[in-house]
């Protein structure tokens, strides 16, 4: 059995319940219009599509490999959405929603995973910075960057403030728990977001942690809370309270999204190898579309053609993500050399002038070659 | 003699060891319920529990200095980090602690531990995941490196690798593990740590690998041999301590050399054996060294890329003839 620090039950911050029902909170008073409350379904579903198109497209060999988000929608769209312009978002590896909301183009998304380059998107021209994979290494990066911003003088109504993302396996890592340190003996204007999706590939979350994941930020001096991750008006209320506190300067918080990975960690992997198909059951009936689809409906702030027209839009990205997909062009040979260093550096042009006389060696050969 | 892949061989023996003696025991990531990433641990859990394969928190220093202070009680854990990209999170417990207890504690207590771990690309996992950075560990007194190539050395070496005192760094490779090979049947070897192994003779010329290269190394041989070119293969077995008798003894014979690496060329593992060859064979030798590697960029991830990059059988035939035209030497 295990022990926690707490007899309470944790708090779970949630605006909309999964039957589809409002209910106010103290600490989080949401102002958006019903159009804004739209436009967050439209996020949802259309996400929903990029994703779903995309293991289809890795199925088919288009892919090298994909991490499904499915599921995980409204802890994205809902932190997403709550940045603002000059905001910088750190992603791991699985932040596509985030990614659409900061206006990266699904094309650039897949091309990543295609293979087709390292760098899909300039981060700055979108405050969303590159994937990574080497478990809570981003902490760090995301905490230096937020002192950066604060060494600037950045901050303030106008100024900016920096989210990291990350899963509830990374809080065992000690970049992360080393990023929580830097950050709050530091003030940084960082927001922490884990989306506890209850898995790290194969391993539930008790074998990362003994009590819930938000209460560990106390013990490193900053407010920790855990918010219905499949809630996507909760989502939004707290993580617009969080960035608001970093810019004013009241430094970092931990927001848990307590959430819920449906698919398979990625498309390499069989979640029926280590999971109950119950758990998923339970879950389903949690789902983030449907309880805003729900609740739209019910108070009349949406109605079938609005739900039509998302659903005839969400088709009309499916089909341009498969196009755009097979247009993207195939790799080289010889761009393994580019973007070894970002100055001239002479063992690599040795290196590259070597490997074209080998390539060109073969006869008949392409060294413009490729997939 | 039974046919088995390289897999299986390190699964037959880890668990023949835990019957073996009670304090060897598993632990890492994934490795209990799931079975392993690359399922080397399938069926462990279920036979010996939970108190002898751990599945630990996705924290690979945590997992291999508690192992460390395991083996400072006197257990033999078997510790796997997934691939051996992430025991760069580990690196200070291996190299500042595994690697020095026993002497920095004045020989009062050692560290017999064994980290098993994958190196390889060619999976397209990306430059952080496809890394061949043994060298790290074989640049260190006080670890051993093991790197075996086939089924019977997996077995052997794995069980030589938990019998002993001292750390180890045992390199498994994401390309060898669906590999066959022949397995004595009832086979309870123990390997003899720090031998290279000639696996096949030749006169014309010395290749040299291990680990994944080892097995390339073989197939260019046999290749070259419808050619008429007789190459001997020197499959090293072992990083530190090196075997260097064998290597020179094999280059006196043959008068030249390749050496094939997976990892990168610069201060690469095939760097220390040219050396050797250089100071052990100088005299004998007809022809520089030469090596073959992989392109010294971070591994890309694009298929065609990563092919590339690699050391391949067409790149190492290549440089294995041009080392014996240099020499005047015919080359089928
Ligand atoms: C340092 C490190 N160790 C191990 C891995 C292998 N790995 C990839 S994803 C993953 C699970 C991460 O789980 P979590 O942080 O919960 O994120 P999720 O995948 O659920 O979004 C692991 C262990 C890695 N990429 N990096
Ligand atoms: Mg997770």
């Amino acid at each position: 059995m295990p022990v926690t620090t707490s007899h309470e039950e944790p708090e779970l911050i949630q605006l909309l319940t999964p039957e589809g029902e409002f209910k106010e909170h103290p600490d989080y008073p949401l102002d958006i219009s019903a159009e804004e409350m739209r436009g967050l379904y439209r996020d949802l579903a259309l996400v929903r599509r990029l994703d779903t198109e995309a293991v289809a497209l890795q199925r088919q060999g288009e892919l090298g490999l994909w991490a499904s988000l499915l599921g995980q929608e409204a802890a994205q769209v809902g932190s997403g959405r709550a940045l603002r312009p000059n905001d910088m978002a750190f992603p791991s590896y699985r932040e596509h929603g985030v990614a659409w909301c900061r206006g990266v183009a699904p094309k650039d998304l897949l091309a990543l995973f295609r293979g087709v380059t390292n760098g899909g998107w300039n981060p700055d021209d979108h405050g969303f910075h590159l994937y990574t994979i080497v478990i809570g290494t981003q902490a760090l990066h995301a905490t230096g960057y937020a002192m950066g911003i604060q060494r600037d003088g950045a901050l303030g109504e106008d100024g900016s403030a920096v989210i990291v993302y990350f899963g509830d396996g990374a809080t065992s890592q000690g970049d992360t728990n080393e990023a929580f340190v830097y950050a709050a003996v530091n003030n940084a204007p960082v927001v922490f977001f884990c989306q506890n999706n209850q898995w790290a590939i194969s391993e539930p979350l008790e074998r990362q942690s003994r009590v819930p994941l938000y209460r560990r930020a106390e013990g490193f001096g900053f407010p920790g809370v855990r918010v219905d991750g499949n809630d996507v008006l909760a989502c939004l209320a707290v993580t617009r309270a969080a960035l608001h506190n970093a810019r004013e300067g009241q430094g970092p918080s931990l927001i848990e999204a307590f959430t819920y990975r449906m698919g398979a960690h990625t498309t390499s992997d069989d979640p029926t190898r280590y999971r109950m198909s119950a758990e998923l059951e339970e879950w389903k009936a949690k789902d983030p579309l449907l309880r805003l689809h729900t609740f739209l409906t019910r108070n009349g702030l949406a109605d079938e053609a609005f739900f039509a027209a998302v659903e005839e839009e969400a088709g009309r990205l499916g089909e341009r993500i498969r196009t755009e997909c097979r247009a993207l062009p195939d790799p080289a040979p010889l761009d393994i050399f580019h973007e070894v260093y970002a100055e001239p550096h002479h063992h690599i042009d040795r290196q590259r002038a070597e490997f074209a006389d080998y390539l060109a060696s073969f006869e008949g050969a392409d060294a413009e070659g490729g997939r | 003699m039974s046919v088995i892949t390289y897999r299986q061989a390190l699964r037959d023996t880890l668990r023949a060891e835990m019957h073996r003696d009670e304090n060897v025991f598993l632990l890492g990531e994934e490795i209990g319920v799931f079975e392993g990433s690359y399922k080397i641990t399938e069926g462990l859990l279920k036979e010996f529990g939970e108190r002898r394969v751990r599945d630990t928190p996705i924290a690979e220093e945590g997992f291999v200095g508690a192992a460390i202070g395991a083996a400072m009680l006197g257990l033999r854990p078997v510790v796997e980090i997934m691939t051996i990209n992430f025991s760069l999170i580990a690196i200070d417990q291996i190299i500042n602690h595994a690697a020095k207890i026993y002497g920095m504690f004045g020989g009062q207590t050692s560290v017999p531990m064994v980290i098993r771990t994958p190196g390889g690309g060619g999976q397209q996992l990306g430059a952080t995941h496809s890394q061949n950075i043994e060298l790290f560990y074989s640049f260190i007194p006080g670890l051993k490196v093991l790197a075996p190539s086939t089924p019977a050395e997996a077995a052997s070496m794995l069980r030589a690798a938990i019998r002993d005192d001292d750390p180890v760094l045992f390199l498994e490779n994401l390309g060898l593990y669906n590999t066959k090979g022949e397995v004595p049947d009832g086979d309870e070897s123990v390997a003899e740590i720090g031998r290279a192994a000639v696996t096949r003779e030749g006169t014309d010329i010395t290749l040299i690998g291990y680990s994944r290269m080892a097995m390339v190394a073989g197939q260019v041989a046999e290749k070259l041999a419808a050619e008429g070119i007789s190459v001997e293969v020197v499959d090293l077995r072992s990083l530190r301590p090196l075997d260097r008798d064998t290597i020179v003894e094999s280059v006196r014979k043959t008068g030249c050399a390749v050496v094939a690496e997976d990892d990168w060329l610069t201060y690469g593992i095939g760097a220390e054996i040219a050396a050797s060859i250089q100071e052990g064979a100088f005299d004998y030798l007809d022809a520089p060294v030469r090596r073959v590697a992989m392109a010294e960029v971070p591994m890309p991830y694009a298929k065609p890329l990563e092919t590339a990059a690699l050391p391949s059988i067409d790149s190492i035939t290549t440089a294995v003839k041009e080392t014996l035209s240099a020499v005047g030497r015919r080359v089928g």
